[in-house]
């Protein structure tokens, strides 16, 4: 009993390291919460400003995530399963977005899909749609920068799925959709669903591809990130208050998350 | 145990905070206004030709998210800012002293090549079939548009406030603003790439440049710089009026 206690003590260098570490993440926050104006927080959170920031990045993360669904599981099983020339290279693509500097894939983004962009310049022809500078815009760059996520969580969960289970499904007469659908989907459902949840909490912290293809106006296309850089430099308090209503719903997120990864069968 | 791996890391790091400190005085931070950025650049190669060893380093960025920056305790020696307003600020925050004023600009109409809004004026900026762009009224550039449609009694149509003019001006380049309002000099630098349509209205921003407090001796050389005849061919050759 006491050798398995004495074993769980870190060695000092670990501990330290450790506690520094976490410093760098706790420290920041404490910074943020240290100067959020308490008492003003209610009327800063009902400002036009941020109720419509909130709505529309609420709006906006859930658009995402259902694209990023619908899109992003057919990809993860065709990454899964399929062996096919290229497959790394396809791979590496798909999870560009993870390491890419969002305001690069803004970039990109306007030029492929801007009104002069090669596949923005007959949409806009064809139906009228302009992408920047609206809400489909806006929808656009945080299912780009977030939906990797869904794939890579979906995928690794694929990957590890034993196989024989759709192959008894097979031989027992069911057609590949059925088993995909009666199979496969529900055995990596608590997968899926984190993939979601982590799509979503990604798509709501995105800036830098938001504001470079679908610019900043209030109302329209300032989500919350957007509404927090703009107010930082005109109304501090309200960056502040913005930015506490960031810091909550994103750790409420990866809270209930990191507890549904451990009870999930 | 093996210690050997924390004292290379903390060597490195000790390298690291040394190569930080120790090039202090050799190296002259310029926290400028985005719209200097082609100006102080010529400026900076001139005076880093008759300043051997001084390192000017320009950090360009909106005066407001500039001043942040500064009044957050950032390492700059020199703020350049596009209005008097920030300069203020900072200035309040007992930071600077004696600003002084050193170029002036004024706001123009910019559309891409073509002009294919079919742009004349101010007015156009209401209508609401083109996409219009701004600076946010947070940085000087949308400041400065507030203030012109208030002088002229205009609602703008805007469809996006752009978070510095350099930004904007991108937009307008693509082709994806068909109109928007910037600074003349922006205007200048995008030659062929933006044209530009006057305002008819005189509205004008002042710059003012300044020195941080223990800065070291070869920023008070770069504002000098900025200030002399030299310093004021260049901003008169990128646009800018004088004071």
């Amino acid at each position: 009993m006491r050798g398995s206690r004495r074993a769980l003590r870190p060695p000092w260098p670990l501990a330290v390291a450790a506690v520094v570490g976490l410093a760098l993440f706790v420290l920041p926050l404490a910074g943020l919460v240290l100067r959020v104006p308490w008492r003003d927080l209610a009327g800063l959170l009902t400002s036009e400003v941020t109720v419509d920031a909130l709505r529309l990045s609420a709006v906006t993360s859930t658009a995402a995530t259902v694209i990023a669904t619908v899109l992003g599981v057919p990809v993860a099983w065709v990454l899964a399963r399929v062996e096919f020339p290229g497959r790394s290279l396809v791979r590496g693509l798909v999870l560009l977005p993870l390491v890419l500097p969002p305001v690069v894939g803004g970039a990109a983004l306007l030029f492929a899909f801007g009104r002069r962009g090669p596949f923005g310049e007959p949409l806009y022809r064809l139906t009228g749609l302009v992408l920047p500078f609206s809400v489909a815009g806006v929808v656009l760059a945080v299912t780009f920068v977030s939906m990797p996520f869904l794939i890579v969580t979906v995928e690794g969960a694929l990957r590890s799925l034993d196989p024989r289970f759709e192959g008894a499904a097979a031989s027992l007469g069911a057609g590949r959709w059925t088993v995909f659908r009666r199979v496969t989907l529900p055995m990596v459902g608590p997968s899926l669903l984190s993939g979601m949840v982590l799509t979503w909490a990604r798509a709501l912290g995105e800036f830098g591809a938001t504001v470079t293809f679908a610019g900043n106006l209030a109302g329209r296309t300032q989500t919350l990130p957007l509404a927090v850089f703009v107010q930082l430099e005109a109304d501090r308090d309200a960056a502040l208050a913005l930015s506490l209503v960031m810091v909550v719903i994103s750790l409420v997120v990866l809270v209930a998350l990191r507890d549904r990864w451990w009870k999930a069968p | 145990m093996n210690v050997r791996p924390l004292l290379v890391s903390t060597v490195l790091a000790l390298a690291v905070a040394g190569c930080v400190t120790g090039g202090r005085d050799r190296q002259v931070v310029v926290s400028a206004a985005s719209s200097l950025a082609d100006a102080f650049a010529a400026i900076e190669e001139s005076f880093e030709e008759t300043h051997p060893g001084v390192d000017v380093v320009l950090n360009l960025g909106a005066s407001s998210g500039l001043r942040e920056q500064i009044l957050a305790g950032a390492p700059v020696d020199v703020y350049a800012s596009a209005d008097i307003a920030n300069m203020e600020a900072v200035a309040a925050a007992g930071l600077v002293d004696e600003p002084a004023v050193f170029a002036r600009n004024r706001l123009q109409i910019a559309v891409p090549p073509g002009n294919p809004g079919g742009v004349s004026g101010v007015a156009d900026l209401a209508r609401p079939e083109l996409v219009v762009g701004l600076c946010d009224p947070a940085v000087p550039c949308g400041a400065l548009a507030r203030r012109l449609f208030d002088l002229v009694g205009l609602e703008p149509a805007v469809d996006t406030s752009e978070p510095n003019v350099r930004s904007l001006l991108t937009k307008i380049e693509e082709g994806e603003v068909d109109v928007g309002l910037v600074y003349v000099t922006d205007v200048q630098a995008a030659e062929g790439r933006v044209e530009g349509i006057d305002v008819g209205v005189e509205v004008t921003t002042d710059y003012s440049i300044a020195v941080l407090s223990g800065a070291p001796p070869a920023a008070e050389a770069f504002v000098e710089t900025v200030l002399s005849d030299e310093g004021r061919a260049v901003l008169t050759r990128f646009g800018f009026d004088l004071p």
